[in-house]
């Protein structure tokens, strides 16, 4: 069910895109890869605020859903490059055409232009956390996996950063997702320090040496 | 309809407050009532009354381009116009309430003819003329508009600049109780952009007042907005309520946010970037429903120095290294 209410925007696209119910607007290629993009970054935010809910309301049964949520993260993101790499770049339409891509292009976009730079960054943050997202892995993986996992962070700040910085001038969107994100990162320096007090308190009390 | 009024004092200066405030009403009422003593319009309008008017008597123009024009609902609802909101959308949603008639222009500045003139009065004698220009907007994505307007260059020689003036600086309305977008802070208010008088009387350079035949839509910079076909589209603004003849280059408003993104000179130049993004190729905006097959076709196509007015324009900026005056 939910999986299912996580597919609706890349539906909404292609439904957009024939014109069922709704349009692209007048620049199709532009609204596919905002679209993906935002979503990218909303999974991002929404997986991030599975464990601040759990924590806060009890529900321990939201942590089910965590995996799935930073999966689908990753597939919007993944979509905002590919829409960014086969229609803006035009990669698609070369290879139909039969004609020689320049690749140099996209090289040179990705190394020389510092929001595509942390972008593409966030993304192989993403692509590395997807592909050792199965049990298998988290076991193979052990205690690394926690500390892989917590790449997720960076890959939210360079993700909001991104967005930030290809802005033109009015930073309200990107301002609302870096606000988002600095409640859900503040929240876990919050609980953390909590977390710890209360640790060194108990230890304090058994008379157990702390190490700050 | 020539106001005699010293340029520099504003009608809010020495207007009663109130009337002030009503100066919409009151010239509205005293226009429909000098309407119907005549019993009818006094002089035929050039620019009829109502949303999508016809404009008549519009003369093919010259330097149109025969590619192919873009949709009605592309040039409409796809627009940059910050003062009804920053989303591309926002004007076309934004601006509907608008009504921007009565309008006049204030000329002012180093020229011999200043005052304050109803719109009509402004454009007044020339003849409108149908010019399909590509627009190049700074975020490398482009349209083929077919504006109607009148030549900026008769319009500013009918003033008379003095030798003095270098510069022609218009300015968009101030009025955010009608124009939502600056409400908030996102570009210093009012919108300012300027011309060298050089830029300014070549002969591309139009007042447009229409597009596909009709008055301006809102959105699209009702009811007159400057369209200089090789500047990014920026420098086209919008909503023009004054017109000054400068001896200093004036602060333009996108120079003002981020100089080191936006100059004075906004030249389309394909070898120049911008600082986040390159200038080498642009999207022709076109709407499309017909799936993959469909937004496919809107690959992108080369930027062309200039916008393509190169033989027309290029002679403007000999000797001037445009990578520093970008």
């Amino acid at each position: 069910m939910l999986f299912v209410l996580c597919l609706v925007p890349a539906l909404l696209v292609v439904a957009d895109a024939y014109g069922i119910g709704g349009t692209l607007g007048a620049n199709p290629i532009e609204e596919i890869q905002d679209r993906f993009g935002n979503w990218g970054l909303r999974f991002i935010l929404i997986a991030l605020a599975v464990t601040p809910l759990r924590q806060l309301t009890g529900r321990n049964w939201l942590l089910r859903f965590r995996r799935m949520l930073g999966l689908f993260a990753f597939f919007y993101v993944l979509m905002h490059f590919l829409a960014w790499l086969l229609l803006d770049q035009g990669l698609l339409t070369s290879a139909i055409a039969g004609e020689e891509f320049d690749w140099s292009v996209i090289t040179e976009d990705i190394f020389e232009r510092p929001f595509i730079t942390i972008g593409f960054a966030a993304l192989l943050i993403l692509v590395a956390l997807a592909a050792t997202s199965t049990a298998g892995q988290r076991r193979r993986l052990g205690r690394y996996w926690q500390k892989l996992h917590n790449g997720v962070y960076l890959a939210a700040v360079l993700g909001v950063w991104h967005y930030w910085w290809q802005v033109k001038k009015d930073f309200s969107e990107p301002l609302v997702y870096a606000l988002v994100l600095a409640v859900l990162l503040g929240y876990r320096v919050w609980h953390h320090r909590l977390q710890t007090r209360v640790g060194s308190a108990r230890n304090s009390r058994a008379g157990l040496p702390q190490n700050h | 309809m020539l106001i005699r009024k010293p340029a520099d004092i504003r009608s809010s200066d020495i207007t009663p407050k109130e009337v002030f405030l009503r100066r919409r009403e009151l010239l509205q009422a005293g226009l429909m009532a000098g309407g119907l003593a005549l019993g009818g319009p006094a002089m035929a309008a050039i620019l009829p009354p109502g949303r999508r008017a016809k404009l008549v008597d519009v003369a093919a123009g010259k330097f149109s381009t025969d590619e192919t024009v873009n949709s009605y609902t592309d040039i409409t609802t796809y627009n940059n116009y910050y003062e009804f909101g920053t989303g591309k959308s926002d004007p076309f949603e934004n601006a509907q309430e608008f009504e921007p008639m009565p309008w006049t222009v204030k000329v002012a500045g180093h020229c011999e003819k200043t005052g304050i003139f109803d719109l009509e009065d402004f454009i007044r004698p020339y003849a409108l003329e149908e010019r399909i220009y590509r627009l190049r907007c700074v975020e490398a994505w482009s349209m083929v508009i077919p504006w109607v307007g009148v030549p900026l260059a008769d319009i500013v020689r009918q003033y008379r600049p003095l030798s003095n003036a270098k510069y022609v600086v218009f300015e968009t309305l101030l009025d955010p109780e009608r124009m939502p977008g600056q409400r908030s802070r996102a570009l210093h208010w009012p919108y300012v952009e300027g011309l060298t008088i050089a830029e300014a009387v070549n002969p591309l350079s139009l007042l447009a007042v229409g597009v596909y035949g009709e008055v301006l839509p809102n959105q699209n910079g009702a009811p007159m907005r400057l369209v200089v076909p090789w500047k990014y589209g920026f420098k086209s603004i919008k909503g023009i309520v004054s017109m000054t003849f400068s001896e200093t280059r004036p602060r333009t408003t996108w120079e003002r946010a981020a100089p080191h993104e936006y100059g004075f000179y906004a030249n389309v130049n394909p070898e120049v970037d911008h600082p986040r993004w390159s200038q080498a190729r642009e999207r022709r905006i076109g709407s499309s429903v017909g799936g993959l097959q469909g937004i496919l076709g809107a690959a992108k196509q080369e930027t062309l120095m200039f916008n393509g007015y190169g033989e027309h324009v290029a002679h403007l900026y000999e000797g001037l290294d445009l990578r520093r005056n970008f």
